[in-house]
């Protein structure tokens, strides 16, 4: 399964904005028109996502699955390097719609630069070296520009990081084309609105637009953020240690968020905190030293782990 | 029954300040050698003589200035006169003064921030920002009479006509509004690119990214993200800048012709003052003085008080600024 020119358009919705006015949405279902998405073959990794997403697709709407899912990203022995040290060595992992991804494991295993690269952000790194491939809808992610992709693949960081801004503006700053031809404030309003909707935060803001962001509190600096990346309706959501420096209410609100969101995108989330990886995730990545040890669902990865160091470190015997 | 309660608590808080207070003395009076406590009174003398030195001057200035500053001096053109009281006001040197601080920072602004912006989001070849970081740093420390040397030089030459006054034979004299803004800007550039360095420079690395992952490039992050967040930094810098500008008198003798009357160029109005001669406040102090050839220390007194005032408002509004603060983030 390479990469054809047949093969979908990476511009449609990236960059509709300028030609409609308003993106079109970037579903599953819309994608699934344009380019039904298969499986490659010998692909191997384990899990149970064998299953081919188009029969998941086809199957009557109350048959379907009350989990589905579909891949959208994958990585083939993915390798990252700064220099001479090696923070990813030769991952495999695939990135589905409709489940939350969780990574998981000690510090300095590479799982936040697994996540930066699945948005080409480690690129910005003088010393990264990264090879094998990583695709997403089946193509290569290297043939698109950073500013392409970087619209179809989101980012949460780990500290909330509003742009010093109104409310308004941070979200509609992704929105906001580059060249003469700027939408005008009308024109990004439900946009903006529908963003602030889906991240839980348009009741909180609503009559304060052009407020500061950064006069938010936390977690709802981090909702705005999230609500920006929402905004350029992404069909995947990266999400690194997004709730580390939140209270427990902040994280419970963001964590319910997510989950909402899974179903219509795909959602990697590196986490510390295993009890919130075990109450968000769908499927978990446990990495130690830049090796994939495990992948598998939740409860699996959870209860009965395969790996003797994942069973040491779901313990808590160690990380 | 509640008092009692009280004084045992405060008789507690009594003991155990007497347990830890005297304890705490000893221990301190033990670390602190001779030397010690020499570099002690020593730091405490030299920062009251520092207030000292700075209240006696604005008071002084003060109190001479008041004296003679009057509506009439700052509202009329000086004379050309022997006698103190026929030598007019000094209206053309404050025009001077603020024609040639705004001049520098028009030019010293927007280049010295594209320096800053260059250095810190680009910096490669990473030899050629290190040069360019040690050009910067040479022409802060390079007095200002040098500059106005090299100013001058530049300046002089027959390309350079259009900005300078002429004599009628066709002779560039080189000085000019023009030539000495262009030389100010040289004093002011340092200040804007350390502003503006450090404005950026306290930008956390992940609201660049933060940019970058909504797909936005350099230059838009640039444009919408770091220069809206380095503004106090920029500002800072510029109004620092410009208050050396005000005080400089080394590049206003030499590239601004030193007529104490501003003497318009050619005849095209606007630009005509640009391209001629005139003074400011710093040196009309200083010809004025009894050190300079005038012979008015009466208006000299008056000037250096409005120069004084002058700087301490820019430095009112840099340290506004920098109070104000950046914008913190999580």
């Amino acid at each position: 399964m390479g990469v054809g020119p047949d093969q979908q358009v990476p511009e449609n919705g990236s960059n509709g904005l300028a030609s409609e006015g308003v993106p079109p949405l970037r579903r599953i279902v819309v994608d699934h028109e344009v380019a039904p998405i298969r499986v490659a073959d010998g692909y191997g990794v384990a899990g149970d996502n064998g299953q081919v997403a188009e029969e998941t697709f086809l199957l009557p709407e109350d048959q379907a699955p009350s989990h589905w899912f579909e891949e959208r990203m994958r990585t083939e022995s993915l390798s990252v390097a700064f220099g001479s040290k090696t923070a990813v060595n030769e991952v495999s992992l695939p990135v589905n719609s409709g489940q939350v991804l969780a990574l998981i494991g000690p510090s300095g295993c590479g799982k936040t630069t697994l996540l930066r690269s699945l948005n080409k952000l480690v690129d910005l790194t003088p010393t990264a070296v990264r090879s094998g491939r990583i695709l997403i809808d089946n193509q290569d992610i290297d043939l698109f520009d950073d500013t392409q992709l970087r619209r179809r693949v989101g980012m949460l960081f780990q500290q909330p990081n509003p742009f010093p801004m109104n409310i308004f503006d941070n979200i509609a700053y992704g929105l906001r084309e580059r060249g003469s031809k700027r939408p005008r404030k009308k024109e990004l309003e439900p946009l903006v609105v529908d963003a602030l909707e889906r991240a839980g935060l348009w009741d909180e803001v609503s009559d304060n637009l052009d407020h500061p962001a950064l006069s938010l509190s936390g977690g709802q600096q981090q909702r705005l953020c999230i609500a920006r990346s929402l905004a350029v309706l992404p069909e995947v959501l990266l999400l690194d240690e997004p709730c580390s420096a939140l209270d427990p209410i902040s994280t419970a609100i963001i964590e319910e968020t997510v989950v909402g969101l899974k179903d219509e995108m795909a959602i990697v989330i590196v986490t510390h905190n295993l009890q919130q990886a075990e109450r968000v995730a769908d499927q978990v990545a446990f990495m130690y030293l830049g090796d994939l040890v495990e992948y598998g669902a939740a409860e699996q990865v959870f209860n009965a782990p395969m790996a003797e160091r994942t069973k040491d470190y779901v313990r808590g015997d160690f990380g | 029954m509640s008092s009692v309660t009280t004084k045992r608590r405060k008789a507690a808080v009594r003991q155990s300040r007497r347990n830890a207070g005297p304890s705490k003395k000893i221990k301190a009076k033990g670390i602190w050698s001779i030397g010690d406590r020499i570099g002690v009174v020593a730091a405490w003398v030299a920062g009251l003589l520092l207030c000292t030195i700075a209240a006696s001057i604005t008071l002084f200035m003060g109190w001479k200035g008041i004296q003679y500053v009057t509506w009439d001096v700052i509202s009329s053109s000086p004379e050309a006169s022997l006698e103190q009281s026929k030598v007019g006001g000094f209206l053309d040197p404050i025009i001077g003064t603020l024609l040639l601080t705004l001049l520098g920072g028009l030019i010293a602004t927007p280049v010295g921030v594209s320096v800053a912006l260059w250095l810190t989001e680009y910096g490669r070849p990473s030899p050629l920002a290190r040069f360019v970081e040690a050009g910067v740093e040479v022409i802060a420390g390079t007095p200002s009479i040098v500059l106005a040397i090299f100013g001058l030089l530049i300046y002089q030459q027959g390309v350079m006509s259009p900005f300078s006054f002429t004599a009628d034979g066709g002779e560039v004299f080189g000085r000019s509004f023009f030539a000495a803004g262009a030389a100010m800007s040289l004093i002011a550039l340092p200040f804007v690119v350390g502003g503006t360095r450090e404005g950026l420079n306290s930008i956390p690395k992940h609201i660049r990214e933060a940019s970058y992952a909504l797909g936005k490039d350099k230059a838009s992050t640039i444009r919408r993200v770091l220069l809206p967040s380095a503004r106090r930094g920029i500002a800072t810098g510029s109004t620092l800048g410009i208050a050396r500008i005000a005080g400089d008198t080394a590049i206003v003798v030499v590239l601004l012709g030193a007529s104490l009357q501003i003497a318009p160029e050619g005849n095209i109005p606007g630009i005509d003052v640009l391209r001629g001669t005139g003074s400011t406040l710093t040196s009309y102090v200083f010809q004025n003085s009894p050190a300079g050839e005038g012979n008015a220390p009466e208006k000299a007194y008056a000037a250096a008080f409005v120069l004084l005032m002058i700087v301490i408002v820019l430095n009112l509004v840099v340290s506004r600024l920098t109070k104000k603060g950046q914008h913190v983030w999580g």
